[in-house]
């Protein structure tokens, strides 16, 4: 069977910019598949292909043995590629359930005069966010007044809800308290045992190592390495990140100096 | 319902709502001129106070559709100047049926609003910058091809077109209701009303409407149809701004050329005191509306008052900062972002 996603030699450029070149990579189903890097590494970019919203310009772009290039998020989305983006996950100012629709809002009414049908849209909301053992006190309040964490899972449930295969979440815990990531890991570990395949973006190789199958480091756009989990620790994985063997000549510098 | 909502009381859930502190300014506005003059609160005074802002309201209302999608529409208010001069100049200059002559005004704004919306997506520019420039266009097209067709700034003599009759019932009738005429235009304005307040809170077009204005990225991100919805927004003020013109065309027979200037900072007022946020994301269809009724009965109560009109403009100042400083409070209570 092939991978959900494969990327093979990808590559991007903005104008004489060379954003990502030669990444390639596969997501299965069921599989945390998760990219690391620093600021500028080319995370963004390699995930903006993964979503739509940029094409690339060089090598392969598969979605279940398929080979494509999406013109926008819709079509994404029409392949089962939902992407969970930081901090534009949902519109605060709007209720829980209204952001939980969003895009896909139920209908109801004769012929071409159609209404939304709010009752199933929050007793809808309410089902799917407790079946991914979310609990919310009401979904008729703004997203706005939820917080960080609870952001997060509302639009982790609602690409599970609708029929993703792919979730691709961007520094999903970036912005969180430790507690508040716990939380949120939990639901990407869940949305990965219901057999979605998971794209984790993050610079923090402890929130990637308990849920991760498989990591993808970045640097300056290109492929640093690639590993299994059953390849490398936590260590190996901090210090890689970190710059490896460039950490280590400051550590001794710096310590000549004192 | 969970039982840590509980008791989250009435007053909790009205304050929530944007139009609440619009409604609260018209029950002042109301009882503050009904008391101080004798013929405000009279059926013929009500017909007019209620004519006035009608016709302030029936824009309003798409501006502040427009404005919970984030953007702004300066062009409005020229444009009522804009399609009755194309109604008044093809029926009787070139002879058109009254209702051809409609029509084609009304394709002229929808092609004007979607113009202004295509350029708004195209650019990214502000639709403050954008509309900004439409509005000085339509204002130099009013008084140049006005002049260039008729020698003069004014269009006159609809009432002897083809077709009067019939396109003046539609939109420049009377109705009476205690032996006092009110005039058809409160009724459009009560159908653009529930009209608006229906698409906004019952479809999807409406969930859209609050999507693109409260964060267009998200938006886009869970496929909302960004710059369709944008551009509907745009042709629908235009829409609006031509509904008023063909009524007042129809009404007053005579237009000028430079009518109309100076409106659309009404609409927009009206909707930022009916709850709307600059921002966008926030805002009612019948906040605008009791936004435009505190604007006419103030307006008239004025005139009633036998006060001096300049003391409108400071009313107008007063309201507008009590409004946003209102409106600012309720939001922030309606997200208190705890972390």
């Amino acid at each position: 069977m092939s991978p959900l996603i494969e990327v093979v030699d990808i590559g991007k450029t903005y104008g004489s910019v060379i954003a990502l070149r030669d990444v390639s990579t596969v997501v299965n189903a069921g599989e945390v598949t998760c990219v690391l890097g620093d600021n500028g590494a080319g995370k963004s970019t390699l995930i903006k292909i993964l979503a739509g919203v940029h094409q690339h310009d060089r090598g392969e772009f598969r979605v279940e043995g398929e080979p494509v290039r999406f013109s926008s998020p819709r079509e994404a989305l029409d392949h089962g590629i939902a992407t969970v983006y930081q901090d534009l996950a949902v519109v605060p100012l709007m209720s829980v359930w209204r952001n939980f629709f969003l895009g896909s809002e139920p209908t109801k009414g004769f012929g071409p005069v159609r209404w939304l049908d709010r009752k199933t849209g929050r007793t809808t909301t309410r089902k799917a966010l407790a079946d991914m053992g979310i609990d919310l006190r009401d979904v008729e309040q703004p997203v706005g007044t939820l917080s960080g964490g609870e952001r997060q899972c509302v639009a982790i449930a609602r690409a599970v809800h609708f029929g993703a295969k792919v979730l691709i979440l961007d520094e999903p815990t970036a912005a969180l308290g430790v507690k508040q990531a716990g939380v949120v890991l939990r639901y990407v570990a869940q949305a990965r045992d219901r057999g979605l395949g998971v794209v984790l973006i993050t610079h923090n190789p402890h929130h990637a190592y308990p849920v991760a199958d498989r990591f993808l480091l970045l640097k300056r756009g290109a492929p640093l390495g690639q590993y299994e989990k059953s390849e490398i620790d936590i260590n190996e994985l901090t210090r890689q990140m970190a710059g490896g063997a460039e950490l280590e000549a400051l550590e001794h510098e710096l310590r000549a100096q004192a | 319902m969970d039982e840590r909502v509980g008791r989250s009381g009435l007053t909790d859930r009205l304050i929530v709502r944007p139009e609440v502190g619009a409604l609260l300014g018209a029950v002042v506005v109301f009882v503050f001129f009904t008391v101080v003059t004798e013929q405000f609160a009279t059926i013929g005074g009500v017909a007019t106070w209620l004519d006035d802002s009608a016709t302030l309201g029936i824009v309003a209302v798409a501006v502040a559709l427009l404005m919970i999608g984030g953007e702004f529409d300066l062009s409005a208010g020229v444009m009522t100047a804009s399609t009755a001069l194309v109604t008044a100049t093809l029926s009787t200059h070139y002879g058109w049926n009254v209702w051809a002559a409609v029509v084609v005004s009304l394709l002229f704004a929808l092609g004007v609003g979607a113009l202004n919306g295509w350029l708004v997506m195209r650019t990214g520019l502000p639709s403050f910058i954008v509309t900004l420039g439409s509005f000085l266009a339509l204002q130099g097209l009013n008084l140049g091809i006005t002049r260039a067709i008729t020698g003069t700034v004014q269009v006159s003599g609809m009432r002897s077109t083809d077709g009067y009759a019939g396109a003046g019932y539609l939109f420049a009738s009377t109705f009476t209701i205690g032996g006092v005429e009110f005039q058809i235009s409160i009724l459009w304005w009560v159908v653009v009303i529930a009209a608006a307040a229906w698409l906004l809170v019952r479809t999807r077009f409406g969930n859209w409407i609050f999507a693109v204005g409260g964060s267009a990225p998200s938006a886009r991100a869970v496929g909302v149809p960004l710059v369709r919805t944008k551009i509907l927004l745009f042709m629908g003020t235009a829409t609006a701004a031509w509904l008023v013109g063909t009524i007042n065309i129809l009404r007053f027979t005579t237009v000028q050329a430079n009518q109309g200037i100076g409106l659309e900072f009404q609409y927009i007022i009206a909707a930022v005191i009916g709850g709307c946020l600059l921002t966008g994301g926030f805002g009612s269809a019948i906040g605008a509306a009791l936004g435009a009724l505190i604007f006419g009965m103030a307006r008239q109560g004025i005139v009633y008052a036998q006060w001096n009109n300049d003391w409108f403009q400071l009313f107008l100042g007063v309201m507008l900062l009590a409004a946003v400083l209102v409106n600012n409070g309720l939001r922030k209570r309606a997200e208190r972002v705890r972390r």
